[in-house]
Parts: structure tokens; sequence; C-alpha cells
């Protein structure tokens, strides 16, 4: 009787005492997070706002609409871009999958010499600022002559994602157990049933987020994009980029919201694929 | 691992499509980067190689030399700002309760996954004369103002003014620091999330306060993830082109505008390949220290 007395009695005494540690509990840091997480929402949420404001001004708010949307749809530069980065998108992420897979792969699977220096070379793209690398590919198309085109866009998308696909391959098979190869080998398979029956059902998840990853980098692209682009040849991010040298209209925040929700899906959706075979 | 030589037949089908690609499509446009940077002007702006080292010469100018020297200052103020905000970012997350740690880890890298040329464009809307920024001040403005005038003091602020926060060099800093800190506050994340908390706790029970725990004793045990923070935000500041192309005004150009002016109106290409390998040498050099910095910190432990 005495001990249920006394529990509410200490919780009132002991519960709001908080630890020391626990930052996050404490008013001030929760003051700080909340700044910071304005800060880096306020803009975007603003755009995304004002993309259905129903005012060509773009700067006071009048009221809702998706009057923009229509008319983005129905803008042929704009329509057309977008499917430009669709097709471009689409053919980069299948050839760079299936190059980056076979590099990542290996990269796991074998020691050769100088592979330090090797990996190097490989991650460079990463590495080097992007307009580097989008005025080394203008000059090299230029010098051999190839006018620049949704091929030279592609070729240079397919270049730069090539080492971010080989890293998520070499991220998913560091969790691989080797012995279900060994196995495979022992009940009498060839090394090629094995790949595709052991190793490649392993390595699924893997090929499909680095797929998405290569996807979502390629669209978003502009830098590299904005020198290897040639006349004809926009893709959605330079249309937006022309578009804004003109005038911050809701129509490009309708034809941003669209870009933003694009990509945010697909990474969201290779984030849960990810989580989903790791816990597996 | 295998050894490469067990295997030389499935070895090569792996490893030779995409080193096929990167030599030809990466490695060989550097390169040819890299010759025309010794290269010079030719008379209807075509470039010629002449093997001379005058366009580094050239980039040593003042007035050039000026530009790299701004891009460099931009560039740390911006990542010291980051450090500023992404330290209590990453500490916040670090030290929240287990469950709430990965909604708060995705909540700061979201904004991250969104286009580039649209994060930062998102800020000429805030910024302008005309912005949600100037809206807000001169809202506050006109309240003080009434609040002011029922005191019976009627015209002591004045009209308002709209600030010029847009096309200058503070809001190409503001653009880098959005988009560049979650490269911030992950690595400092990483670090703190390791940090042993006994120590934090043996400070604070040995009578230091939060402050000087703070400075004496998580500082220096998050150190490589300070440093690898700072490095990787500088690294990519330094490089930038877009944020300061769409948020700078004339005075605020970086080396990357600089680069990409020699490719455009300049129409000097041999001149924008040297400006182009110096940033790279730069970006190695920092990549370099960043790597020896992290072995360093495996040695001891940290």
């Amino acid at each position: 009787m005495k001990a249920m007395k006394d529990a509410p009695l200490k919780k009132k005494r002991y519960g709001k005492l908080v630890n020391p540690l626990d930052y996050t509990r404490k008013g001030w840091m929760q003051t700080l997070l909340g700044i910071n997480f304005f800060f880096l929402y306020f803009p975007i949420v603003a755009l995304v706002a004002f993309s259905f404001n129903d005012s060509k001004r773009n700067i006071v708010w009048k009221g809702f609409t998706f009057k923009y949307y229509i008319k983005a749809y129905n803008n042929e530069a704009l329509h057309s871009s977008f499917m430009n980065s669709i097709t471009v998108a689409s053919i980069s992420t299948v050839v760079s999958t299936l190059l980056g897979t076979m590099l990542g792969l290996a990269l796991y699977r074998y020691r050769f010499p100088f592979k330090p220096a090797y990996e190097g070379f490989a991650h460079l793209p990463i590495m080097i600022p992007e307009i580097c690398m989008g005025i080394a590919m203008l000059v090299f198309f230029s010098l051999i002559n190839m006018p620049l085109s949704l091929f030279t866009i592609t070729v240079s998308h397919i270049a730069f994602t090539i080492p971010f696909v080989a890293v998520v391959i070499r991220a998913r098979m560091s969790g691989f157990d080797t012995s279900y190869e060994e196995v495979s080998y022992d009940l009498g398979a060839s090394q090629w049933q094995t790949f595709w029956n052991v190793t490649f059902p392993y390595l699924r998840p893997g090929v499909v987020a680095g797929a998405l990853l290569a996807f979502t980098l390629s669209i978003d692209d502009f830098v590299i994009t904005f020198f290897t682009a040639g006349i004809g040849s926009t893709t959605l991010p330079i249309k937006i980029y022309s578009m804004l040298r003109f005038s911050v209209t809701p129509e490009v925040n309708a034809a941003s919201t669209v870009l933003i929700v694009l990509t945010l899906t697909l990474t969201i959706l290779a984030m849960t694929i990810q989580a989903r075979a790791n816990k597996r | 691992m295998e050894d490469w030589r067990k295997n030389k037949f499935a070895f090569g089908i792996f490893i030779g499509p995409a080193t096929f690609w990167l030599v030809l499509f990466f490695m060989l446009p550097l390169a040819v980067v890299w010759v025309y940077s010794f290269g010079g002007r030719g008379p209807q702006g075509q470039t010629i190689i002449t093997f001379s080292l005058a366009n580094y010469q050239r980039a040593l100018e003042w007035i050039h030399l000026g530009i790299i020297w701004k891009s460099a200052w931009i560039a740390g103020i911006a990542t010291l700002l980051c450090l500023l905000m992404g330290f209590p970012l990453a500490k916040g997350i670090a030290f929240a309760p287990a469950k709430w740690k990965n909604p708060l880890l995705l909540i700061v890298i979201l904004p991250f996954w969104t286009n580039l040329l649209i994060r930062t464009y998102s800020w000429i809307a805030v910024l302008r004369t005309r912005g949600h920024l100037n809206f807000a001040l001169e809202w506050l403005h006109d309240k003080t103002d009434m609040a002011m005038t029922f005191l019976g003091l009627p015209e002591l602020m004045g009209t308002f003014h709209p600030l010029a926060l847009l096309y200058n060099q503070s809001a190409v800093i503001i653009g880098l620091v959005y988009v560049h800190l979650p490269f911030m506050v992950l690595p400092l994340y990483a670090s703190m999330e390791k940090l042993d908390r006994s120590y934090l706790e043996a400070s604070l029970d040995l009578g230091a306060g939060h402050w000087r725990t703070l400075f004496n004793v998580t500082v220096p045990l998050v150190k490589p993830g300070i440093l690898s923070g700072v490095l990787l935000t500088y690294i990519l500041s330094i490089g930038s082109f877009l944020t300061p192309d769409l948020l700078g005004g004339t005075e605020s150009m970086m080396i990357g505008n600089l680069i990409a002016q020699q490719f455009g109106s300049s129409r000097d290409w041999a001149f924008g390949s040297a400006l182009s390998f110096l940033l790279m040498y730069a970006t190695f050099i920092i990549l370099w220290i960043k790597t020896v910095n992290a072995k360093d910190g495996e040695a001891t432990g940290i």
C-alpha cells in the first residue's frame, strides 16, 4: 500500500529530471533544431506553395490554382525538355547500372596489382568538381567534332554515374556470405550457375537501388549537362535555368515541383528497397 | 577476395567495360584539357598547342588571383557557417532518443535530394527586393511602427526600405551553406554517434560546465568528424559554379564562374583548362589531407 502511494510521488519528483546528456530534450537545443529545420525547409516549401498561387507576379498569395501546371504541361518546349530528360536518364541508367554493377563486383571480388590506384581512378568522377568534368567533356566532344546532342549528354551521364552505382554494389556485397557460393560449387554448380542462382539474387536489391540512384543523378544533373547540351537538346534542369533567366514565374515553380516530386519518390523508393533488403 | 590471376577471363569481363568507358569518356577528356592548359588562343578563338606555362602565369595575375582568393574566402566563410549550424544539429540528432535519430537524420538530408538548381533558385524568391524575407522585415517594421505610434512616438521608425539581399556575396554564402549543410552534418553525426558518453559524464561529474565539456572533451573527441566535414564542405563550396551564377552579382564571381566564362563568352579554352586544372589540384590536395587525417584517426583508435 505504501509503495503504491510512493510511486506517483517518485514520478513527480524525478520524472522531470533530465539526464544532463539528453541535449535534445533541452529547450535551447530544440529551438536551435527548429531554426535549422526552418532554414532547410522554408525556401523549398515556399517554392512549392507558390506554384499553386493564382498570380502572375508570384509575389503575394492570391489564391489556390492548378492552372500553372496545365500551362507548364501545354508548354511545348518544357514538355519536350522533360521527355529529353527521361530519355537521357533511362538510357544512361541502363548502361551505367550494367557497367557499374560489374565494376562494383570486380572491386569486391578480386585482388589485383595497383588496386588502390585503380580505385582512385574509378572514383575520380565523384571527387573532382563537376565543372571540371563538364568542360572536359565539352573540350573532348569538340575535338572529335561530335556535335552536342542528347547523345553527348547521355555519354557524359554514364561516365559520372558508373562510380556511384559501383559504390552501392560494393556496399551491398560487403554483407554477402561467400560460403553460399562455396556450397553451390560443392553441389556441382558451375561458376555461371552459381552467379545467377546464388550471388545475383542476393545482389538484386543493390542493383535496383544503384539504378534508381543513377536515374536520379542523371535527371537532376545541371552542371555537366549545361556544358554537353547543344541547341535542341535541352533537358528539364537546363530549360528551368533558361526560364529563370527571364523571370521566376509560377510556371517555373510548377515544373520544379514536378521534378522535386519525381526525384523524392525515386530516392525514397531506393531507400526503402535497401532498408528492406538489409533487414532480411 | 580472389587473386585476379586465378580467373583472368572473368576478371576481364567484369572490370573491362567500365574501365573502357571511364578511360575513353573521362580520362581522355581530362588529358585533352591538361594538354590544352599548356596551349594558347589562336586568332579565330581556336586552341593551339604551344607548350607554354603562359596560362598558369596568367592565373597568377592580380585580377585572376583576386577571384581565386575571393573563392577561397567565400568557401571558407560558408564552411565556417556550415560548421556553426551543423554542429548543434548533429549533436541534437546524435543525443536524441534512439527512435528519433533516423527520422531526424532523414529530415536533414531530404532537402538535399531535391535538385541543386531548384534548391539554389528557391533562395531568389526569399532574398529578392520583393521577396519573402523583405516582406517579413516590412511586416515587422510596420508592427513596430504601429506600436511606437501607439506609444506616442510616430515617425520614429521612418519608412521601410527593402534591403538589397540578392546578387551579392552574402547571398552566395547563404546559398552555399544551404546546399552543403548535409555534407557537414553527416560526418559530424557519424563521429558524434560513436562518441563514448562516459567521458562527457565524467567531465560533468568532475564539475566542468557544459561549455567547458564541449570545448575540452566533445570537440577533441569528434575532431576527425569535424575535419572530414569541413574539408568536404570546403571542396564542394570552392568548386561550385551554379550558386554564385544564380545568386551572386558581378563582384561575387568564383573560380567556377571564371572557368565557365572562358568556355562561354571569353572563348579562351586554354586559359579555362589551366584554371580547371588548378581547381582540380586544389581539390586533390584537400582530399589528400582528408585521407591522411582519416588514417591517423584509425591509428590512434578514434
